[in-house]
């Protein structure tokens, strides 16, 4: 793996199935009675919070305390890229304090690649969403989700999603977990199909390797998983689309609407949902619905790749059969 | 009275000829002349051209001397080989009065390395609602021609047809900076398939495009003339072409960091590409060398917008837009239209001196290389090969894009009616 998680992007396939396996490694150890891991003890991580989310940043503190790490929380309110708030600053007092490495949730766009690539520090930088850029580690726990329920627990290790169809409805312009999602489920052999009013799927997107669909219905039938994203209400009152009722019914997931998808098939949501808008009560209580999953699994993928920027060879929880480095030892599982 | 003899030059990159300068006028140009009396420059064979004329300056005085003053602005515009820049009128407070625009014309003269000519605000405060006294300005000592409220867009169609009509009285020009505002809010880079990857808001040609049709209707509809600020999209020179070939007054503009420079740096997300308009595509990049070659777009102006290193040196949204341009803005249209066989020297010639100076009504500048004219000169070396390094620019700001590039040629010498202002590439 690369010294730093920007993007999802960054990541082999082998990176990322190297990852959920890992994460799997991670899940078993919250059966047991102690949940902690003596792995990054005595490292510090920072997690540097330019933008509000309660969520993320607990998910991440849960990754690095189960892993033994000291963590920092540093959150920044308000706008980050107002005059006298520098990330250049705050990354070099991290750096005078020794911090090994940085978990950064950010408004702007870049701005994790720009601390990981300005010489303002030098520890590993995690992307923990960035503007309407990338959700790295989201797009791995989705993914894990998607691996233990397509797949399954101890079948899916050493497995990538080839052949799994995707479907990602909602608001792709500002999504930077559609952007992620796009690039690891493409990496590991997925389709993925974007569905949105055309308002809402950016220029470019011709280049994105993926479908892309104005019309729900016939994209359900023949998937495996349906992710719904988060429509923000002001979208509305930009004129990205003339009614919230009419999204819901052209965009949102009802119950008649899920009827159509395969047996199987599952519905995601990165959370936090608005109930009725773009999923109904009905759909997002069912239990074809991951939502409380992938808040678990995240925890789970947080610490691999926590793990295995930082922890470097040690083995994770188990003994790998290979004592060489974690990228060539796992792979070969398949 | 001092003389200068320029021996060995390649007059417009033609014949090898002499120059002598007499005080502050071109006195002889010939073969053999006598060198009696006078210094003498050895050309050997390098390019002579008129002294090259920058219709988009930002200098920043008043108001923001920390990125750029009157005095290291004009320094780095004589490094550059001008010897002078129309200065933008977006400053603190902005150039919409007589006062401001005597002020810099005076800061002008005063420090001597390179003619100022200020540009008035076409609105008050460059709001856009109410139209600064175009007049007055027109009339002070710095006699302004040229009218902008660069850095925003006149959209209002009413003020800027009233703006059109009314500096007819006087022979003035509308300079506009083409940017839809709605169409571009939280607008960072071009709209396309990198803005999409990098999630950064996209800036669509249209935009610009838009306006840019818009107001050549509006010029032809009063019979007025336009002028089009550093066009950035290949829709941007269908228009112009089109509006050029219905005898349509307009005329229009490039930088040399469009004809260079694609949207593909941006995936950097280092902020010294941020400018505006935004860098484009290849194939954008295509059509203005096309058009600057065919004549389409009439000049080369630099938008030299200087920035303090803390203003880019953060996040990409946080970062100021605009790069600086003046010293490097020969070597770039060198490398992008002479080396390429697009251009000749003496249509560089015509790109950089000539029309700038024509546009802008610059009397005594744009002048041919002939006995009896001020001798605004300049001696570039165009074979010279070197990286670029910000830390000799005179600028008093360094945010270039070529640090550490290489580019061809190099301005050797520089002259303001007769005086050396730049020296063997030293500042006189
Ligand atoms: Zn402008």
């Amino acid at each position: 793996m690369k010294r730093h998680l920007i993007s999802a992007a960054d990541l082999t396939r082998d990176d990322a199935v190297l990852v959920l396996d890992t994460a799997e490694e991670m899940a078993r150890l919250a059966d047991r009675p102690i949940k902690k891991l003596p792995t990054l003890r005595g490292r510090t991580i920072c997690n540097l919070f330019f933008e509000d989310s309660t969520r993320t940043r607990i998910s991440f503190e849960a990754a690095e305390k189960r892993l033994s790490a000291d963590v920092i929380n540093f959150s920044a309110k308000g706008s980050s890229v107002s005059k006298g708030e520098s990330l250049k600053d705050t990354a070099q007092t991290l750096a005078a304090m020794g911090v090994d490495a940085v978990v950064i949730r950010h408004s702007a766009s870049g701005a994790p690649y720009r601390l990981a690539n300005s010489g303002w520090i030098d520890a590993p930088v995690i992307n923990a969403g960035d503007g309407t850029h990338q959700h790295p580690t989201q797009a791995l726990l989705d993914a894990f989700t998607l691996r233990r329920r397509l797949i399954g627990h101890e079948a899916g290790i050493g497995q990538d999603l080839s052949g799994k169809r995707i479907t990602i409805v909602g608001d792709v312009l500002h999504s930077r977990v559609a952007r992620s999602n796009v690039d690891l489920l493409h990496t590991l052999g997925a389709e993925v199909t974007l569905v949105a009013p055309p308002t809402l799927v950016p220029v470019g997107v011709g280049n994105w390797p993926c479908e892309v669909s104005y019309d729900l219905d016939s994209a359900l039938a023949k998937c495996d998983a349906v992710m719904m994203l988060r429509v923000q209400r002001e979208r509305m009152n930009a004129a990205f689309f003339p009614t919230e009722r009419e999204y819901s019914r052209r965009y949102g997931l009802d119950a008649q609407r899920m009827a159509k998808l395969p047996e199987h098939a599952v519905v995601m949501h990165p959370g936090p949902m608005v109930r009725g808008m773009e999923i109904t009560a009905e759909v997002a209580d069912s239990p074809r619905c991951t939502v409380v999953e992938q808040v678990a699994n995240g925890v789970f993928t947080r610490m691999a790749v926590l793990y295995l920027l930082l922890g470097g060879n040690e083995p994770a929880v188990t003994q790998p059969s290979s004592p060489s480095s974690p990228s060539s030892s796992r792979t070969e599982e398949k | 009275m001092s003389k200068t003899l320029i021996r060995g030059a390649k007059v417009l990159g033609g014949e090898v000829q002499d120059v002598l300068v007499d005080g502050e006028t071109i006195a002889e140009v010939g073969t053999g002349l006598s060198a009696e009396g006078a210094t003498v420059v050895e050309a050997d064979g390098q390019i002579l051209l008129p002294g090259l004329v920058d219709l988009h300056t930002h200098l920043r005085e008043p108001g923001r001397e920390d990125s750029e003053t009157v005095l290291t602005g004009t320094r780095a515009a004589a490094s550059g080989g001008y010897t002078a820049v129309f200065a933008m009128a977006n400053t603190f407070p902005v150039a919409d009065t007589a006062g401001v625009v005597e002020q810099v014309w005076r800061l002008g003269r005063e420090h001597g390395y390179c003619d100022v000519q200020p540009i008035g605000a076409v609105t008050v405060g460059l709001e856009g609602r109410k139209l600064a006294e175009l007049g007055a300005m027109h009339e002070s000592a710095a006699g302004v021609t040229v009218f902008s409220d660069d850095g925003k867009c006149v959209d209002d169609a009413v003020i800027m047809r009233r703006a059109l009509e009314y500096v007819k009285a006087f022979g003035g020009v509308v300079a506009q900076h083409a940017q839809e505002p709605r169409l571009t809010e939280g607008a960072q880079m071009n709209e396309g398939v990198v803005s999409a990857e990098l999630g950064l808001g996209g800036w669509p040609a249209v935009a610009e495009e838009s306006i840019i049709a818009r107001d050549v209707l509006l010029a032809e509809h009063v019979g007025s003339r336009v002028h089009i600020c550093h066009l950035s999209t290949a829709g941007s020179v269908e228009i112009v072409r089109w509006a050029k070939s219905r005898g349509i007054d307009v005329t229009a503009e490039v930088t040399p960091h469009h004809l260079l420079l694609t949207d593909e740096m941006v995936r950097t997300y280092n902020p010294v590409y941020k400018v505006n308009p935004p860098l484009r595509t290849e194939r954008d990049v295509m059509a203005l060398r096309e058009a600057l070659a065919d004549g389409t777009i009439d000049i080369v102006a630099t938008d030299h917008a200087p920035h303090p290193h803390e203003d880019k040196d953060c996040e990409w949204a946080a970062a100021a837009m605009g790069m600086v341009g003046l010293e490097t803005a020969l070597s770039v249209v060198q490398h992008t239209m002479v080396d390429t066989g697009l251009l000749d020297w003496a249509a560089v010639a015509d790109r950089m001196s000539f029309a700038p100076a024509r546009i802008g009504s610059a009397t005594g500048h744009g002048r041919p290389v002939s006995a009896g004219e001020p001798a605004n000169l300049t001696l570039v070396d165009p074979a010279y090969r070197g990286t670029v390094d910000p830390a000799g620019f005179a600028s008093r700001s360094r945010n270039t894009p070529y640090e550490g590039r290489e580019l061809p040629g190099r301005v050797t010498h520089t002259f303001l009616r007769g005086r050396a202002t730049l020296m063997d590439g030293k500042l006189a």
